[in-house]
């Protein structure tokens, strides 16, 4: 059911982790439906230096925050906002429909982490969302 | 493949399948046809029959053969809700049932009748009193599981049987899981309708039947045809229903001692589980369970990962998740039994059939902590902790 680069991205993960002394860390998802995804940032002069995760969900779940992290890994922040639910799919070549609110996750735990980034350091982030409701985003209690 | 997941579907035994084989080929003929090819095919049936009757101590005007258990849920429940919708309109299961019947009573609840989903306890089990005192003066049907699918919890059915029949309402059972891997003896049970499928031990899919006692009348589900006394239309599946014959006969000959072999298994497993995983439970009581069946929570890890990973190594089992019941809900059954969510998603169902060995055991015992490592490493739920 799941395309290779999935399989490939559940069974090698890449950006596996934490990140101590993060400059942002998002954490979505409940463990109602299955999915948590944590995702940590570390940003330098608006660059995404490194990004990391954790994540405990369903291979959908582990290849999405995979393929997040690899995407805004080396980008600005204007670039790493391109970075949707849909890019993610893409580069996955596709997840089977019942997966898809998945990719929304990535999304989201990318936007958490930029959020608190944002926070952090006072600043705002021009064209990042704010929190959707449904996606349970968790305080941070860690940096 | 090491495969251990025998609760949701067998592979066809050899003895079975050459059984089978005649009828599809050489004696393909219509039981119903009055030349010797559709005698020879009416004999199969027949035989089949008795074979069935005798594997559940029923006679044989009591066997009907079905296209699996799902038709026999379902002819059981609505057949008798409509042949005593005079009587009563309410009907009493439990909350972990298989969605077979459960899918069948909230259909009912939509036409005009009422339900009572009992609950169970931690371990899995039907409290009798609590179902006793369920029952109304417009009950009437009573369906309860023999042998649960995902946890193996064998129901106390005797006890069940003897409250239906003394409060005078129709008792159900689906054997599905049960039927050819533990003892049942319908009439001693003081069983009204009993649902067996021949898929889950080891014939083909797409052949079951449904034993009604003598003198019990439901409502006929399948119109057509003069088959099975008039009471199920259609041309008999007559390569299934043998082979179901045959695999009932096989397994009620070797019941004891593969019952006692799939424990040994059973309980090897589990503590070789129980033991070196921390942060492990066993869901369903310990004892009162199918020979062959262990399903366990992993804690801050979800089941579809842990399958997939098990899959890379050869190894097929299932898991309560909701990613693998195609739905944002983990498991009904894991969720009666008080779970909470998170450990729900982390459940593992290992089911041990015939085919499965120590080497099998071994295997994965020696696969299974690495992975479970692996997950839990990954997992901001563990981090957490
Ligand atoms: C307890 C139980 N009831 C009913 C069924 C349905 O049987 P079948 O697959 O033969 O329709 C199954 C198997 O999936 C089962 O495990």
């Amino acid at each position: 059911m799941y395309s290779e680069k999935v399989m490939d991205h559940f069974t090698n993960p890449r950006n596996v982790g934490k990140i101590e002394g993060a400059s942002g860390v998002g954490t979505v998802g409940n463990a109602r439906c299955g999915d948590i995804m944590r995702v940590y940032l570390k940003i330098e002069g608006g660059v995404i230096e490194d990004a990391k995760f954790e994540t405990f969900g369903c291979g959908a779940a582990v290849a999405t925050s995979s393929m997040a992290t690899e995407l805004v890994k080396g980008r600005t922040l204007p670039e790493a906002l391109e970075v949707t639910n849909q890019a993610v799919m893409d580069a996955l070549d596709g997840l089977p429909p019942v997966k898809v609110h998945c990719s929304c996750l990535a999304e989201e735990a990318l936007h958490a982490a930029l959020r608190d980034y944002a926070k952090k350091n006072g600043l705002e982030i021009e064209g990042l969302p704010e929190p959707k409701e449904d996606t349970h985003e968790r305080e941070e209690t860690e940096a | 493949m090491i495969y251990f997941d025998n609760a949701a579907t067998t592979p066809v035994r050899r003895e079975v399948l050459e059984k089978a084989l005649p009828f599809l080929e050489t004696a393909y003929g219509n039981a119903s046809s009055v030349y010797s090819l559709g005698r020879e095919a009416k004999k199969a049936v027949e035989t089949a029959r008795a074979e069935a009757a005798a594997v559940i101590g029923a006679d044989v005007s009591e066997i009907f053969f079905t296209s699996g258990g799902t038709e026999a849920d379902n002819w059981a429940i609505k057949g008798a809700a409509e042949a005593l919708k005079d009587k009563g309109r309410h009907l009493i299961t439990t909350a972990i049932e298989h969605h077979a019947v459960l899918h069948t009573f909230e259909y009912l609840e939509k036409n005009g009748y009422e339900a009572t989903y009992l609950p169970v306890d931690k371990d899995g089990l039907v409290d009798p009193k609590e179902l006793e005192a369920a029952i109304r003066p417009d009950t009437i049907l009573i369906s309860v599981m023999f042998a649960n699918n995902e946890i193996g919890v064998l129901q106390p059915i005797a006890e069940i049987g003897e409250i239906s029949r003394r409060r005078g309402v129709l008792f159900h059972t689906d054997a599905v899981q049960a039927v050819g891997h533990v003892p049942v003896n319908a009439p001693e049970l003081k069983i009204d309708m009993l649902s067996l499928s021949g898929h889950k031990l080891y014939a083909p899919k797409g052949a079951g039947a449904l034993y009604v006692r003598r003198g019990v009348k439901i409502a006929q589900f399948m119109h057509g045809g003069a088959q099975e006394r008039k009471r199920r239309a259609g041309t008999e599946n007559v390569a299934g229903v043998a082979a179901l014959g045959e695999a009932l006969r096989l397994a009620s000959a070797e019941m004891e001692l593969e019952a006692e072999r799939a424990r040994k298994l059973r309980d090897r497993i589990t503590d070789g589980i129980l033991n070196n995983i921390p942060h492990t439970f066993l869901n369903g009581h310990r004892e009162k369970r199918l020979p062959g069946n262990i399903n366990i929570s992993f804690e801050y890890i979800e089941g579809e990962s842990l399958l997939l990973l098990l899959d890379g190594k050869g190894i097929a089992a299932s898991s309560g998740s909701a990613c693998t019941s195609g739905s944002l809900d983990p498991s009904h059954v894991l969720l009666a039994l008080g779970l909470p969510h998170e450990k729900a998603h982390g459940s593992l169902r290992i089911s041990i059939g015939r085919f499965n060995t120590e080497e099998d055991a071994d295997a994965l015992l020696r696969e299974l902590p690495p992975i479970v490592a692996r997950l839990r490493e990954m997992s901001p739920l563990w981090s957490d902790r």
